[in-house]
Parts: C-alpha cells; structure tokens; sequence
C-alpha cells in the first residue's frame, strides 16, 4: 500500500495578479508503515500537501498515485480514499457539531454506510485510542477542554479505520502536556495498530522524538527527505529557511567544538544523554 | 469552492480608478445608476456604455472579473425579460400560441436587461476597485450630514466594515470546515433537498459558533483599545480631495448632462 505524488504543482488564483505557486514539483512517497514528519515554515506548502492527499485539492500539475491508481481518474472513488487516507485538520476541535461526543465521532463511521452496530464499535474503538474517558461520552463536545475536543476529533477521523492517518499540526495551540498526550498516543496507534503517519508541524523538537523520516518543505519545494539524523545534520541550512534543529543538535555539536568527541547526531535527549555518558563515563 | 463570488471582492492592481477618493467613486456609482434609469433612448445607452468600458479600461481590471459577478443575476435577469417581453401590452408582433410578444415589450424587455447589465457591471467596478475599508469610509464621511438628525453614522459604517471584513472570514471558514467534514465522508452535493438540507447541519453548526467566537474575541479586542464610538475620533488615513478627484468630478458631471442632454430626447 502506498501513496506516490509525482511531479505535483498547485497554484493558487490562476489567471489573477495574486497568483501564487503553493506547491512546486513535488516527488514524494509514502510507503506502508512509515511515520513521516512533514516539517516547514508557516507558508511553505505543507497543509496544501496534505489537502492532495485525500484528494480534497486538486493538482494543477502531476498526478497523484493511491496503490498504482490515478486519484484523479474519472472511475477512481475519491470517496473510498477519503476513507483510506484520514486527514486531520488544523484545530479539528472547529469540525465538532453533534449533540454528544460519542454521536460526533459516529460520523465518519456512518457516512461510509456501515450498519449501526459497527458504527457504535468503532466510535468506541476510536474514542479509547485517543484515551478519552467514558465519563465523557455522553457529554456535549463543547463542553470539553482544549484538548479533549481535540482528541475527540481525531477520534472522529480515527473511526473511520484509515490506513494513513495525516495530521495537519496537531498540537497547535496545547501546552506542553497536551502535546506530549497526544503525540505519544499518535505513536501508540501507530506502533500498535501499524497505521502509516504523516504528522505535520513546524517544530523539529515536537517530532523528533517520534518520527523515522523527516520531510522539509520550504516556499513550495522538498528541501530535505530522510531520517531525522541526516535531516539535522543540515542544521545550519535549516535555520536559513526559518527552522531549527532540535536543542540537542545544537549541544551536541557545541561540546564537539569544545573539545569532547562526541557523536553529533543524537536526535533525542534520552540518546543526547547516553552519549555524553559515554564519552565522560 | 467558494472563492467564485466576485460582487463586493476586490481586485487588487494600481489604476487611476483605484486611487480615486472612495467619495468619488460612490458619488459616481449614484449618478450612473439614476443616469441608466433618465435616458430613454439608443444614444443615451451608448453614452453609458461608453462611459462604462472607458471606466473599465482605465481600471485595468479584467473584463472577465465583472462577467463573472453576473452570473449570480442570470435568473433575475432572464425573468425580467421574460414577464416585459410576454405582459407588456400594445401592438402584436409575434403571437406563439398564447403568448403575444409586442413591439413595447420587446423594447422595454430589451431595455431592462441593458439596465440591470449595466448596473450590476457599474457597481462591481466600484467594489472590485475600492478596499472595503475605504468605501466605509467614503460612506461614512457622505452621510455624515445625516448625524444632524440623530442617524448614527459612524456606527453604521463601523458595522458596515466589520461585516465586509467578516465575508471572507467566513468564506474561508467555510471553506475549511467544508473540507473538514468532506475529509470524514460527509457528501454536500448528491440527494434530494431534505438530503442535502440535513447535509449542510455539520457545516451550519461549526460556522455558527465560530462565528459567535469571532464576534466576541472581536469585541473584547475593540474594548481592550478603549473604542467607544465616533465621537471625537481621529483618522489616521483622513479622505481628502485631490486633483485627480476634481477632474473626475467634471467628468461625471459631463457625461450626466450628455445623458440628460441628448438620452432624454
């Protein structure tokens, strides 16, 4: 199973003086199993890349391929990909409108024609993978907090059993323990029910600890398309197009030019850590 | 989806149409749409015409933009035909079984549809010209004569701004959430209306509240700054006339009396 993006461009008002070029040549794959960071700077393409995913924006340019079919064949049903690649949306918690959680997060189930007991099973299913208590299913969604509306809402894609899960920055707007909840549980689903990932953020530090393969957009373009460790390696050209690498990046190679010869390319602060040990140890 | 309505939209590039006072504009808008209901003939239509594409040509913005706000009045337009063409009474020309067109009707029907074109196009020049900001602006320093009579002129326009500037706020939100609920395979387009009817309720209910939240955050923010209302309020870009306001004065001046002169014969 995997999803190809061949040459894609997408253009923003064609034919006006505001035309912009949002996405230029993207080569991208996705392949089954992978849990991708899609890292840029605010304007740099990544949530128009999501947006061809499931098909909902259509390619000015290239064809998008889901499991050797064109998407934007006349016989191909964007419906059934809409189900197979499930996109969350910047502030999902904006989506919510059912009366309870638990009828909100039945309407991706039951849009896909399912029999009510099997909707009712996977709202359920969904809604304790996200790690939402009972207590709350009966409740309005607008009376959660910040971040229960948020995994309420991810459960309302998560329902619909997707085989890729993309998440357009998903902790925007959490506080540190809201983020760290919520990314450790995208990487409980991921590892435990082998759904492939996309995660989306503009912070090198938030996927770091997550992620196997790193994918930088900068003004439209892939910069940068490997394992984190190569990816931070370019840590200086990263911080020209407004990024960074994560903190221990930086520890790292400062202690290097201090004299301790340590590896450079610990990505987390647990590996950061061993590292030093081993080396003063 | 949504980004295809052009009446009241602006079309952003540098024109001398553009850089005219938001006053002139309106005061221009006025005076066209009364000139297109005085003139009673050919000529006089062809003076407005003129004026029109001449106005259009300056403005450099792309025919294409003002055909694309008439689409939205193709039904009022073809209904107005039709009922002058079919009711207006007078002398038969063509009778199809029933129906009688007259020659009376066929002129006022043609007539009307000239009259609607023209000033549907005459005022998406105006709006895809002028920044929502400067027409309230315009309309407030207009009718600020009506203060006199206890109208509440800066709030008319306070609230005129904020609900122009909310449109492609909530177009955008739309939008999104749209694509939102199309992601967890909600179908906007296919059924009958009680189908689709039921269909817009996860839309309807997103848009709602953030629109309240919209509202409110808005109104906090404008308290924080201490707004209070009209009253002794400054601007920081104050409309004043220039000379290329004055020569555009005359002209409208010129071509409504060319209207009233020669369409009114």
């Amino acid at each position: 199973m995997s999803l190809i993006l061949n040459h894609v461009y997408h253009i923003y008002g064609e034919d006006t003086t505001l035309q912009t070029a949002a996405l230029q040549d993207i080569c991208l794959t996705i392949n089954d199993g992978d849990f991708i960071g899609l890292i840029g700077h605010t304007g740099s393409g990544k949530s128009t890349l999501v947006q061809h995913l499931n098909g909902l924006l259509k390619a000015s340019k290239g064809d998008i391929l889901f499991n050797g079919q064109d998407i934007y064949d006349k016989d191909f049903s964007l419906k059934d990909l809409r189900s197979r690649v499930g996109l969350v949306f910047q502030y999902p918690e904006h989506q919510l409108f059912e009366t309870t959680v638990f009828e909100d997060v039945c309407f991706g189930p039951k849009n896909l024609g399912l029999s009510q007991k099997e909707v009712e099973l996977r709202a359920y299913e969904a809604l304790k993978q996200v790690g939402l208590e009972d207590d709350f299913f009966y409740q309005s969604p607008f009376e959660l907090s910040g971040g229960q509306k948020r995994r309420v809402a991810i459960a309302g894609v998560l329902a619909m059993k997707p085989d890729i899960l993309v998440l357009d920055e998903p902790t925007a707007g959490l506080d540190p323990k809201g983020r760290d909840e919520i990314l450790g549980q995208v990487k409980k689903l991921h590892d435990e029910s082998n759904i492939t990932v996309v995660l989306v953020s503009h912070s090198m530090e938030d996927v770091a600890n997550y992620v196997n393969r790193i994918v930088v957009m900068n003004r439209g373009r892939i910069l940068y398309d490997d394992v984190p460790k190569a990816v931070f390696s370019h840590y200086k050209e990263l911080e020209e197009v407004g990024l960074a690498a994560p903190q221990v990046t930086y520890i790292m190679h400062k202690l290097l030019e201090e004299g301790f010869p340590v590896r450079t390319d610990a990505t987390t602060i647990k590996e950061a850590a061993d590292e030093i040990l081993r080396v003063i140890g | 989806m949504l980004r295809d309505i052009t009446l009241g939209q602006y079309y952003q590039t540098d024109s001398v149409i553009h850089r005219l006072d938001p006053r002139v504009k309106l005061t221009s808008t006025f005076v066209f749409i009364i000139s297109l209901f005085l003139v009673k003939n050919v000529w006089g239509y062809l003076i407005a015409l003129c004026f029109l594409a001449g106005v259009i040509r300056l403005s450099k913005v792309p025919f294409k933009f003002m055909i694309k706000g008439m689409k939205a009045i193709v039904f009022l337009l073809l209904l107005t035909v039709v009922f002058n063409l079919f009711l207006t009474p007078g002398t038969p020309l063509i009778q199809i079984w029933k129906l009688t067109i007259t020659k009376e009707g066929l002129r006022t029907a043609v007539m009307m549809a000239v009259r609607l074109t023209f000033l549907i196009i005459g005022s998406s020049v105006m709006t895809l010209t002028t920044t929502p900001n400067n027409l309230t602006d315009g309309l407030e320093s207009l009718m600020k004569p009506l203060n006199k009579i206890k109208v509440p002129v800066h709030e008319i326009a306070m609230m005129m701004s904020i609900a122009l500037r909310f449109i492609p706020i909530l177009l955008e939100e739309t939008d999104k959430i749209m694509k939102a609920q199309i992601a967890r395979g909600a179908d906007f387009e296919s059924g009958n209306i009680i189908k689709k009817a039921k269909a817009m309720v996860p839309l309807l209910v997103p848009l709602f509240i953030s629109a309240f939240r919209r509202a409110n955050d808005l109104a906090m923010a404008m308290e924080a700054r201490c707004y209070r209302g009209g009253e002794h309020r400054t601007k920081m870009k104050p409309l004043i006339y220039k000379r290329r306001d004055r020569i555009a004065y005359f002209v409208l001046l010129a071509y409504f009396a060319a209207c009233i002169g020669i369409g009114r014969l």
